[in-house]
């Protein structure tokens, strides 16, 4: 049985694992190859390398360190960030990531997801939504939320952008909820079952996880396929061991 | 041993290259004719679609290369599909060296495709491919088509319906997942396939 996937997300720019509030005040965790074989080694599924530099300088992402990553790396990866062409996507996957996500990009071209998963089948295209619930109780899709300055509302509906990313051939869904972002209250559970009434292709939760219970409910309520964390990992306050045991006993299938 | 890749397209076939570099082989990528007769192991990896991967390989003239190896062979997920006597993505004729179909998967609501990620892929026959580690483990699988279950399958896995993991027959094989992103049990299919001894 498809078992259910532990996802570490980490910010890299300038060639390492950063952490710090998006474009300002940085702080250098460590090298990306030293955290890819970390967590690969604590058990994670997969990882997502977020290119934070590369979108808002309107360069592709450097892929000096997606090579060393895959030379090394013997679990799937996803980059993220700058990707805005075909080539740019070929430039990465060719230096051996399995997955490219593409988020702002697609907003401005949607094309753009017809023409990934026509190069490269859909199985290599992630698109990744960022949405906020509005005072008028519709989720809205967010476009440039890299950076707060740019950071706008797009007049889509949430739901209507995971179908039409479907049909034009995004492979898999990852969806950020904003509103629960950053706090480590838990996944926006809501927002997750809608999305995944109107999901057929895989679905990750993104934004809120901060406790083990939290992965239990984006899990068991809301069905996704896999669930992303960065900070409760980065900081250590969750062990994907300790995580992935306890979430087997508590009935959900997951790789040991 | 001389180990090459068979340069049939698609974008991120590095990565196997790197996995078999991580058992200390350097394997050459290539769609020279000679290169791929001349080696002791052949791997045929490939990410994209049946259709034009077939088209491809016409075009290099490698379907009758490939069809008279009588060296150990490997396809890697469609890779794998590729050995196979058709499939049905692209209504497209295979290279026919293992005699079975390639079928989509029949998903549901609760049954996404692609299936994508981690899954069990266990054993049914006892096949040197599959020794030791590569018995039975998690395995990474990334497809929307997949290979029934019938006289060639050496391995299985279940995604809403049982469907072949692994698949063999004479020197020709192939597994539907990833080994190169298969941590312990895909390093030990393709150190199987170098023909080492399970650690």
């Amino acid at each position: 049985m498809l078992s259910r996937r532990i996802i570490a997300c980490l910010d890299v720019r300038d060639g390492a694992v950063v952490k710090g509030v998006r474009f300002r005040d940085h702080v250098v965790m460590g090298g990306i190859v030293d955290f890819a074989l970390r967590y690969r080694d604590a058990g994670a599924d997969e990882l997502v390398f977020y290119d934070i530099a590369a979108s808002p300088a309107g360069r592709a992402v450097d892929v000096a360190w997606v090579e060393q990553v895959a030379r090394v790396l013997d679990i799937p990866f996803c980059v993220a960030g700058g990707i805005r062409s075909v080539e740019a996507a070929r430039a990465v996957l060719a230096a051996g990531a399995d997955k490219v996500s593409i988020n702002s990009p697609a907003l401005e071209r949607p094309g753009l997801i017809d023409e990934l998963a026509g190069a490269f089948g859909v199985q290599c295209v992630v698109v990744g939504i960022d949405s906020l619930r509005d005072a008028d109780g519709e989720w809205r899709v967010r476009q440039y939320t890299g950076d707060p300055s740019r950071t706008r509302t797009t007049a889509r509906r949430t739901l209507d952008w995971i179908v039409e990313a479907q049909r034009r051939g995004a492979g898999e869904i990852v969806l950020n909820c904003m509103g629960s972002d950053g706090v480590r209250q838990g996944y926006d559970i809501a927002q997750l079952r809608a999305a995944r009434a109107v999901s057929r292709v895989p679905l990750v939760a993104s934004g809120g996880a901060g406790a083990r219970e939290h992965f239990l409910d984006a899990f068991a309520k809301a069905d996704v396929d896999g669930a992303l964390a960065a900070s409760v990992l980065h900081t250590g306050a969750l062990e994907i061991p300790a995580l992935k045991a306890w979430l087997g006993e508590a009935g959900v299938v997951v790789r040991a | 041993m001389s180990v090459v890749l068979v340069d049939a397209g698609g974008a991120n076939i590095g990565s196997v290259r790197y996995a078999l570099q991580r058992l200390g082989v350097e394997a050459a990528l290539t769609s020279d004719a000679e290169a791929i007769r001349r080696a002791d192991r052949v791997i045929l990896p490939g990410v994209g679609a049946a259709a034009p991967a077939m088209a491809r390989l016409r075009d290099l003239r490698l379907v009758e290369v490939l069809r008279g190896l009588t060296q150990p062979v490997l396809g890697v997920c469609l890779g794998m599909q590729l050995l196979c006597r058709h499939s049905e993505e692209g209504d497209v004729d295979c290279l026919g060296l293992i005699d079975t179909p390639v079928r989509r998967l029949r998903g549901t609501r609760d049954v996404r495709i692609p299936h994508m990620g981690w899954n069990r892929a266990t054993a049914c026959v006892v096949h040197p491919l599959l020794a030791g580690d590569a018995g039975d483990g998690w395995a990474y699988f990334v497809h929307s088509y997949a290979v029934p279950v019938g006289a060639a399958t050496l391995a299985v896995c279940e995604h809403g319906e049982v469907f072949s993991a692994a698949i063999g027959q004479g020197n020709f094989m192939g597994v539907q997942y990833h080994p190169e992103r298969s941590a312990a049990m895909g390093i030990a299919v393709l150190g199987n396939f170098l023909g080492r001894a399970p650690a």
